[in-house]
């Protein structure tokens, strides 16, 4: 990843980390794609709500500066297992949207021809091995990427998301620890969005930091505020290095909040209200990150405006080439069960 | 041109297998448990971990569901893994990954990547190892789509099917009966591949066929060899593979005898038995049947650990050869 000329850098030596790490184009461009994932959610909603996506989906909305905090820093062949919680992932590491909306309307011009939908929306050819619908199972999965890149010198790193929930199965704790132990180039980036589903972290996890988990791995444990952009990358960004160095594993929890339900049936029983208007009002990411850009100097109201139009231009663009795309044939039901062979 | 043919035990082909595997590609490699140093469980890695190095045969914790997610998520990534759970039972600790990840990624992702994971699974009972660590969990297995199942009888095929195992762009589970591991029989030197998803007739006959899985088919060819004196011509199909199931084959000899029975290890009810014995009464061998077809299986039981209980939990050549007359000549 390009990084800031001497002289810029200079000028911004009492900024936080990606003030002085990015160029102000790529900081915009940071800005356009956390915007991007929050207008897709909202457009897969709108899409669901009108009855044009079926199934189920799990928003990130509130979660954009963890995805791409831990994504910028990434190099584009480095590689991402993500989760049910995984559209923001997605784009964060590359993926079109509109290949993306194509697959939530179950066509063969989306990610994966229809045949995965949101819970396994996954873009190889970006790095993302996908998203997963079982808690915590791309995690041994990243381990097990991380130990490809090692064996075959590739010098890949792997990041492992995973919530907060994730950090009670059994992968979670047998992953970190093999990976400890082989000191692979995988990260565990555990978003802590306080609720696996309906169920805080305080009721159902017996440490108060997830990242204290760490220590039982011998990893360091690092916690960040998961709705500040440049603290994520911060964190990222040396996790990486640690990983490339061939230092092993590194805990990163990601403490943010989810705007929406766990999914569509969820009727936010277990939390406030006054809770959820903090965190919109309070602490948006996409604002937070919006204001200190203008602060900096990085942006004016009309470099905002251009990206906000920009991204509402693609989601439109993104549901109707979903609309216009066509649906897989019956008769390729058996499809991809196993490999095709000549 | 014959390449060298050698009497090998079922455990030695395999390893030999294995070693052919990482001769030839450099992706492929070892994981599990003990399968370093100690040499396996069963010993059928032995000394591959001096000849190969640490890195080549790995080592993992006591970690089913975790270490089988890595070797699903090497497999993804490019690399070819073998690995082995110490005890098919332990299959139960790592179903997360076997059934929803390794089975369904490719189909997941429309078939954008594709999961060459060989996993290896020590079977059966007979060791005195009682009720987890006896079972035979295959058709669990064989019950997902996206995975191949396959279970060598002999030494030959042990070789030749892990070889073609480890070809292959899917995952394939092979199921080991740990009784047949020190089982003699003739290998050849060098690479070849015995083709997943084909049985074998491995005894041609008139009267009756016998299709058997795994450590029942020496069995079953044991009890045919009983009943010729009987003037009991016993035509015996080892299944080999029950996903993607030779269908023809057993169709086939099914036409020819008019009779089946099936033989099998585990379980007897919701198994293997009920899946061919199904197949067969949907095709067009099911006008030929001159009897009701007969099931042969575990009992309705876990295994356990008193010898004569053990034994008697599972068929036997006697069982076998009972069952095959009272068939033949008509007994319900």
């Amino acid at each position: 990843m390009a990084t800031a000329s001497k002289a810029v850098t200079d000028s911004r030596a009492n900024l936080p980390f990606v003030y002085r790490q990015y160029s102000a184009e790529q900081l915009k461009q940071v800005l356009h794609k956390m915007y991007l994932i929050r207008r897709f959610e909202e457009g897969a909603e709108e899409c669901y709500t009108r009855g044009l996506i079926h199934g189920t989906m799990h928003l990130s909305i509130g979660q954009e500066a963890s995805a791409m905090g831990i994504c910028m820093p990434l190099a584009e062949d480095d590689q991402i297992t993500s989760t049910h919680r995984g559209h923001g992932h997605c784009i964060a590491k590359g993926a079109e949207v509109k290949r993306m909306f194509a697959e939530f309307f179950g066509k063969t011009t989306g990610y994966c021809k229809g045949r995965g939908g949101s819970m396994h929306i996954a873009d190889v050819g970006k790095g993302n091995l996908g998203a997963n619908g079982i808690v915590g199972g791309g995690i041994p999965i990243a381990v097990g990427a991380a130990l490809s890149s090692k064996m075959m010198k590739t010098g890949k790193v792997v990041v492992s998301f995973f919530g907060d929930g994730a950090n009670n199965e059994g992968a979670f704790h047998e992953a970190l620890n093999m990976a400890a132990v082989w000191k692979l180039p995988v990260i565990f980036v555990c978003e802590n969005n306080g609720y696996g589903m309906s169920t805080s972290t305080a009721r159902s996890t017996a440490v108060k930091n997830i990242a204290e988990r760490a220590a039982a791995y011998s990893m360091p444990g690092v916690i960040v505020n998961g709705n500040i952009f440049s603290e994520v990358a911060e964190a990222s960004h040396q996790a990486i290095a640690r990983a490339r160095a061939g230092e092993g594993p590194t805990l990163i929890e990601s403490k943010t909040y989810r705007h929406r339900g766990h999914s569509k049936s969820d009727r936010n029983r277990y939390r406030t209200k006054e809770e959820i208007e903090d965190w919109m009002s309070n602490r948006d990411p996409i604002t937070l990150f919006e204001s200190e850009l203008r602060e900096f100097g990085f942006i004016d109201d009309k470099g905002i405006e251009a990206i906000r139009n920009a991204v509402a231009q693609e989601i439109a663009d993104g549901i109707e080439f979903a609309k216009a795309s066509p649906s897989p044939d019956i008769s390729e039901t058996g499809n991809y069960v196993y490999t095709e062979q000549a | 041109m014959d390449a060298m043919v050698r009497e090998l035990s079922y455990a030695q082909a395999i390893q030999e297998a294995m070693a052919i595997a990482m001769d030839m590609d450099e992706r492929v490699f070892l994981m599990g448990e003990d399968i370093g140093v100690y040499g396996g469980a069963f010993q059928v890695t032995g000394d591959l971990v001096e000849r190969y190095g640490a890195d080549r045969v790995i080592d993992t914790p006591i970690s089913e569901l975790g270490g089988a997610g890595v070797a699903v998520g090497a497999a993804l990534t490019g690399m070819r893994p073998i690995f082995e759970f110490q005890f098919s039972d332990f299959a139960t600790l790592a179903m997360e990954q076997i059934v929803n990840q390794a089975a369904k990624m490719r189909f997941m992702l429309g078939g954008e990547v594709s999961v060459p994971v060989v996993m290896r699974f020590p079977a059966g009972s007979g060791t005195g190892a009682a009720a987890q660590h006896s079972q035979s969990l295959e058709a669990w297995l064989g019950h997902v789509p996206g995975l191949k199942v396959i279970q060598p009888a002999t030494p030959y095929d042990a070789k030749g099917m892990l070889l073609a195992a480890v070809a292959d762009p899917d995952p394939v589970m092979i199921f080991e009966h740990k009784l047949l591991y020190k089982m003699k029989g003739p290998v050849p030197e060098g690479y070849y591949t015995v083709p997943i998803g084909k049985a074998d007739i491995r005894r041609e006959g008139r009267d009756l066929t016998i299709v058997a899985t795994s450590i029942m088919v020496q069995k079953a060819l044991d009890a045919a060899a009983a009943l010729e004196s009987e003037g009991i011509d016993v035509e015996v199909v080892d299944l080999r593979t029950i996903r993607p199931m030779d269908k023809q084959t057993v169709i086939d000899s099914v036409k020819k005898t008019s009779r089946l029975m099936c033989v099998y290890e585990a379980v007897k009810t919701l198994g293997i038995g009920a899946e061919v014995s199904a197949m067969i009464a949907e095709s067009e061998a099911f006008d030929y049947l001159d009897a009701p077809i007969v099931r042969l299986g575990g009992a309705e039981t876990p295994i356990p650990y008193n010898p004569e209980l053990e034994k008697a939990t599972v068929p036997q050549i006697p069982d076998i050869i009972t069952a095959a007359r009272d068939l033949v000549k008509g007994v319900r």
